[in-house]
């Protein structure tokens, strides 16, 4: 995939589907140590560590009839091409972290892209999840819950055309901020 | 800048205008999986989601779903109206959801073209 966001989309959706009803999305950017760590958090269902080991395996993953997981050997490839690693922990019945880690700077790190629209469609497809977003870009960072803005709505759902246009103009503009004001890369 | 103080105030705008109407209204289902992301399910996500701002329309839910294994048919978007069966659009692109907005959301007309499957329920 392009943007590290999409892969993000997934991440998350995976999480989803192991049944998860807490989501903890970190997107750390440290420049100077030249790192970029994508960090997803659930209490889904989780993996044996048999499991595990075998989600990154292209081959195996494809076979299986639960099409879960499909896309974690693409975050490897894409980690490794950019002196990164993914590393998943997972414990049964207590829920999964995957880490994604690349070199910031390295030329074949796909950029981060639409967060916005990611987030976007975390919080409107999803809700009744519990989501917890936290981005840092250095000393900046911007979070949003999914349980702050739910209690704020009090029942009006996200899909109202005017809380709608509230939140891609919130994410965009906090999102722009991390970058000191200017749009993030090529979004 | 937008806030969450915003978000307060529209919410008591919203909530005043919308406390005597029922939520019977028409849903869309966006496929999720690995595929359907690549095959471009964020994006017409995103152009659903915009088609609702901007017709101003206040009946819709939109959910996203997982893999249902039709892998060379994304980006699948299901519309449930009620008292109608379900029907799955495949291939569905950004540029198509104007029309399925239009026609099937807003007017229940069926975009023919587009359809996959449909499940009478
Ligand atoms: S995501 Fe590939 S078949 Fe569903």
């Amino acid at each position: 995939m392009r943007e590290l966001s999409l892969h993000i989309l997934d991440l998350v959706q995976n999480a989803v589907e192991a049944e998860a009803t807490k989501v903890m999305l970190e997107v750390v950017e440290d420049l100077s140590a030249d790192t970029l760590i994508i960090r997803v958090r659930d209490n889904g269902r989780g993996m044996e560590k048999q499991e595990c080991s075998k989600v990154v395996d292209p081959f195996h993953t494809s076979r299986t009839t639960r099409r879960i997981g499909l896309g974690l050997p693409l975050i490897q490839m894409s980690t490794q091409r950019c002196e990164g690693h993914l590393k998943i922990e997972s414990e049964m019945g207590k829920g999964t972290l995957i880490e994604a880690l690349y070199r910031h700077s390295h030329w074949d790190r796909p950029p981060l892209g639409n967060m916005a629209d990611t987030l976007q469609t975390i919080l409107v497809g999803n809700p009744m999840l519990d989501f917890h977003y936290l981005h840092r870009v250095d000393e900046r960072s911007f979070s949003i819950a999914a349980s702050e803005i739910n209690e704020i709505l009090g029942g009006v759902p996200l899909t109202q055309p005017e809380i709608l246009q509230w939140l891609q103009g919130y994410l965009k503009e906090n999102l722009a901020i991390l970058y000191g004001g200017v749009e993030n890369e090529e979004s | 800048m937008k806030s969450l103080e915003d978000l307060k105030r529209l919410q008591q705008q919203v909530k005043a205008k919308t406390s005597l109407r029922h939520a019977a209204g028409t849903q869309v289902i966006v496929g999720m999986g690995t595929c359907g992301i690549a095959a471009g399910a964020r994006e017409v996500m995103s152009a659903i989601l915009n088609e609702i701002a901007k017709r101003n329309l206040e009946d819709v839910t939109v959910r996203q779903t997982g893999c249902i294994g039709m892998c060379e048919k994304e980006v699948l978007v299901d519309v449930v109206r009620v008292g109608q069966p379900r029907i799955t659009y495949g291939r569905v692109t950004a540029e198509n959801v104007p029309t399925i907005v239009a026609e099937h959301v807003v007017n229940g007309r069926i975009v023919e073209e587009l359809v996959v499957a449909k499940i009478e329920e």
